[in-house]
């Protein structure tokens, strides 16, 4: 198995089996790590965790496949996940994402050639009070412009 | 912003996430007292104060810590949820990160209440930041010896601990939560046996939102009839609506039970922008059905919203101004719920992309008069067949927006644009 995992990654993991009486339950805190340190969830990861939490390796996919945050093939650097549910619809949702699109020259679902730039379109974030709104990686940002997508972009170029 | 009136505002806007900010303003005492009365006597209090579950469904919160069976010899779990999803709503969020003590008094209380010794917090994963600020405040706690072996000194222990989700709407439903918290796809659970009987890991466990158990130390502290006079007879005290949409000031509003949709739009969210006329107002999240504007006077409370035939759900108020084109919003919405729907049951996971297809076919000029009897078939057929609620919260908006503004989903099925009034008259003419 060629899946390897650093000591601080492995530490973190040792620290979550104690919060709970089943291993399995530590599924879903373990592909945060590994997607935390890997920026995705690399196919061979699902046996080792497989082993960890003591079920067989297609529990672990199936997990993987149903919850939308975790990645099974790189992504951008920079990944701008852009809510476009009611609220954010109602103040301009589809303006932004394709302005979006526009200046980075890709579509939503897409990730640049230089693999810096990813663009998703997300269902409600939670922060409907600043729609338009996106996740840039970990952070909110809200309410969007265009002039503020033109801003943040100018930023990471 | 603006308001400093209310409970759990005053904290939210001093920074309660800070263990020392909290302190000033009394936090922590109504933990001492509660651990200072017999977990019966903190249920009777919870029970008489009418708190009910905010996160959307409204069940009385003392009635449920009841459930939980006396001496059982499995352990017992409080589990926080935190997976805040329906769209609409975002105040949870506001709590845990800016009165994150106050939740985790209201989770010892809660705790205690019902015999359990670990609780867990479950936040969707979305919340990176916030769940950070969380974990924070959490080992704050523990080095104040608030939590841990000793609670506040006291001979009770007590472990609390975040769980992250990964993006799955589904897991705010709180079986789906249970199995996405044993480390399982989010797929709902067959009732009964309910959760206080059989819940995480098999054993009882009571699952409450976040802003509900906010509210418990504060009933524990001043008293259950003080929070039941704010309310209704059936309802007590404050929550927190969120507003969102078209209007000037979107945000979080704390304010009596009691306060009417047109008080909260006008008078605290600032009305529509532009001073355009309201077209539609989602009351509690997008799977409530929408109301007219003519319908505003009621006040935005659980059983009167029941009586139209709506729902207060988690507080989320979504304005719609009169340009808005609602087939583009039922179209959204209706994306989301079939995006969301996790699979398990025929009638959910079908009929949502049915309901999704047609309404998109509809929004491309490509609609047909009957689509619109479709849709309320498909919807009837997904109603009440489903094992959890996510079925009826796809269905629940299809039916409702039919009901209210059918005229508008017509006149795009008909003559492929928004309705602008002069097609009643043609009807009536033809």
């Amino acid at each position: 198995m060629s899946f390897q995992l650093s000591d601080e990654s492995k530490k973190q993991i040792e620290e979550i089996f104690k919060r709970y009486p089943h291993k399995r339950a530590a599924t879903l805190p373990i592909l945060h790590v590994i997607q935390k340190e890997h920026g995705y969830i690399p196919e061979e990861a699902e046996p080792f965790v497989a082993e960890l939490v003591e079920e067989p390796p297609v529990k672990i996919r199936e997990v993987i496949l149903f919850y939308t945050m975790f990645q099974t093939k790189p992504i951008g650097k920079y990944h701008f996940q852009v809510c476009h549910t009611v609220s954010c619809w109602l103040r301009g949702a589809k303006e932004i994402i394709e302005h979006l699109e526009n200046r980075l020259n890709i579509k939503s679902g897409e990730t640049s050639d230089d693999q810096k730039f990813t663009i998703t379109e997300v269902e409600c974030l939670g922060a409907c009070e600043i729609a338009p709104m996106m996740q840039l990686n970990d952070d909110y940002i809200g309410p969007l412009t265009r002039e503020k997508i033109d801003e943040i972009l100018e930023k990471l170029q | 912003m603006a308001e400093t009136q209310g409970i759990l505002m005053p904290l939210i806007q001093s920074e309660c996430q800070i263990l020392k900010n909290y302190r000033d303003r009394g936090g922590y005492e109504a933990a001492k007292k509660a651990l200072s009365m017999t977990p019966d006597e903190v249920i009777q209090e919870v029970q008489a104060s009418n708190l009910r579950g905010l996160g959307g469904a409204g069940f009385p919160t003392g009635r449920k810590w009841a459930f939980v069976p006396k001496n059982s010899p499995k352990p017992v779990y409080l589990v926080v949820n935190c997976d805040e999803s329906e769209p609409g709503t975002f105040k949870d969020k506001y709590i845990i990160t800016k009165a994150t003590h106050a939740l985790i008094e209201g989770i010892i209380i809660a705790s205690y209440a019902i015999g359990a010794h670990t609780a867990y917090i479950y936040i969707r994963g979305e919340y990176v930041r916030q769940a950070e600020v969380l974990e924070q405040a959490i080992q704050e706690a523990y080095d104040n010896g608030i939590l841990g072996k000793k609670v506040l000194g006291k001979d009770y222990a007590l472990d609390v601990y975040v769980h992250r989700g990964a993006g799955a709407y589904i897991c705010g439903e709180e079986t789906a939560l249970l199995e996405s918290l044993e480390g399982k796809k989010g797929w709902p659970r067959m009732k009964p046996p309910f959760p206080a009987i059989e819940g995480l890991f098999r054993c009882p466990t009571i699952v409450n939102n976040v802003e509900t158990l906010s509210y418990v130390p504060f009933i524990i502290k001043n008293g259950a009839r003080w929070f039941a006079e704010m309310g209704t007879e059936r309802s007590g005290g404050m929550r927190l609506y969120c507003v969102s949409g078209h209007v000037n000031k979107p945000g979080v509003y704390e304010l009596p039970v009691t306060t009417t949709l047109r008080e909260i739009i006008y008078e605290h969210a600032g009305g529509v922008p532009g001073n355009k006329k309201i077209k539609a107002v989602v009351p509690g999240g997008s799977s409530s059905p929408p109301l007219r504007p003519e319908e505003l006077d009621v006040p935005a409370e659980f059983d009167a919203l029941m009586k139209l035939g709506t729902m207060a759900g988690s507080g989320g108020i979504i304005v719609m101004d009169e340009d808005t084109c609602l087939l583009e919003i039922l179209t959204v919405t209706t994306h989301f719920y079939h995006h969301e729907s996790c699979g398990q049951c025929t009638p959910c996971r079908e009929g949502t992309g049915w309901m999704d297809k047609i309404l998109h076919r509809m929004l491309h000029g490509e609609g047909r008069i009957e689509d619109v009897d479709h849709l309320e078939e498909i919807a009837n057929g997904i109603m009440g067949n489903t094992i959890c609620p996510l079925g009826d919260a796809a269905a629940m908006p299809v039916l409702g927006y039919l009901k209210r503004f059918r005229e508008e989903f017509e006149s795009h099925a008909l003559y492929k644009k928004c309705f602008d009034g002069e097609f009643a008259e043609l009807k009536a003419a033809s």
